[in-house]
């Protein structure tokens, strides 16, 4: 089996926007970290770590 | 060009790369699958909801379920979307969404929205209650399922019927607040519920060639022009006392009092004049107005409740206890 497969090879287009889509998620994650921990903070107060286990 | 049962085109699927199963969207088209006009809708119309309700919510957790709620409120704009690409590739209105463009796979539309919706149920169950998500749920339920896969296609009513869905924000506003529903969010539910034929139908009677060509039965394809301007009157009789009820209630002060009288009537003034204008250009005018001056109506309904109960300036309607 020599044949060589090459894939998906994207053009300079599609991993342009393929970046964007990425940044775009990441940024969303971010933001959805900063979310959850403010709601947290929001929902059961600052003590929310002094509690007994 | 081909133009697949899809309505993409091979050539603007090639372009995308969704036949080699490579994502071709722009962040904009991921975007635009969420309906951000009406998502902008849906947040106002439930953080009114939300100011009305009796009690308060913790600013943070008030805000993360306005996220939530938007966030879903896109994704049943996003199935919407995935499953109309075929009658959307051939109205003028609409052919350039991403999916009938061939910017995005539809079956990519297709989990896009399925997981935006459960994620934005969960988060809305997590940060306020189970009930509200529930309703937020049920309201995706019935824009992707009820009204867009059933009703669209098959009945003249279906944007009467339909319209609940873009009605219910509000109510699951108070949802997130009380925990449950009440009187003064389901007269808003009613004003909007109301709100939505007239609105449409104005729309229906410029863009009736684009609705017959594909296939949908808006009321003007099916019962005629004339007929959709009576229903219009009707509905818009029946909707300008009916946004007076949050007064009555004591949802509503003074100055919402004024602007419902005031707006009102300029809906009833417009919706005569479409009565009664039906042929030509004037007909086609006053459609286009009645159509451009809904839109300010319901805001400014909305904003006034908003100005009143976020912004202190709430002054009761004197013999109506609040």
């Amino acid at each position: 089996m020599s044949e060589k497969r090459d894939g998906v090879v994207l053009t300079a287009e599609q991993k342009r926007r393929q970046r964007s889509r990425n940044l775009a998620i990441a940024w969303a994650l971010a933001a959805l970290c900063v979310l959850f921990f403010v709601v947290t903070i929001a929902k059961l107060g600052p003590g929310v770590m002094n509690r007994p286990l | 060009m081909t133009l697949a049962t899809d309505g993409m085109t091979t050539e603007s699927r090639a372009a995308a790369g969704a036949f080699a199963g490579v994502s071709g969207g722009e962040v904009r088209d991921y975007v635009a699958l969420l309906k951000p006009r009406v998502m902008s809708l849906v947040v106002f119309t439930a953080l009114v909801g939300m100011v009305v309700a009796p009690g308060g919510v913790h600013p943070v957790i008030g805000f993360a379920a306005l996220l939530a709620i938007a966030v879903g409120a896109g994704a049943s704009g996003c199935l919407n979307m995935w499953w109309d690409a075929d009658i959307d590739a051939v109205m003028t209105r609409t052919r350039g969404r991403p999916i009938p463009a061939g910017r995005i796979a539809a079956d990519e539309a297709l989990t896009f929205g399925l997981v935006l919706s459960a994620f934005s149920v969960f988060v809305l169950g997590v940060v306020s209650n189970w009930f509200a998500a529930a309703f937020l749920a049920f309201t995706i339920f019935f824009y992707a399922v009820v009204y867009s896969m059933w009703l669209k296609r098959w009945t003249a009513q279906n944007i009467v019927i339909g319209g609940a869905a873009g009605a219910f924000p509000p109510m699951i506003g108070e949802a997130v607040v009380t925990g449950t529903v009440g009187w003064p969010t389901f007269a808003l539910f009613a004003i909007i519920f109301l709100w939505t034929p007239p609105h449409f139908w104005a729309l229906a009677l410029l863009k009736s060639g684009d609705y017959a060509r594909a296939g949908v039965p808006m009321l003007p394809n099916v019962a005629g022009a004339d007929a959709t301007r009576r229903q219009i009157l009707l509905y818009t009789l029946i909707l300008a006392p009916a946004a007076l009820v949050p007064v009555a209630l004591g949802t509503g002060g003074l100055a919402y009092l004024a602007v419902a009288v005031v707006t009102g009537l300029a809906m009833v003034i417009l919706a005569v004049n479409v009565y009664r204008r039906r042929e030509g250009e004037a007909a086609a005018r006053a459609a286009q107005q009645l159509f451009a001056f809904s839109i300010l109506y319901l805001f400014l309904l909305f904003a006034t409740l908003l100005a009143e109960h976020a912004f202190g300036l709430y002054a009761a309607v004197p013999g109506l206890a609040r």
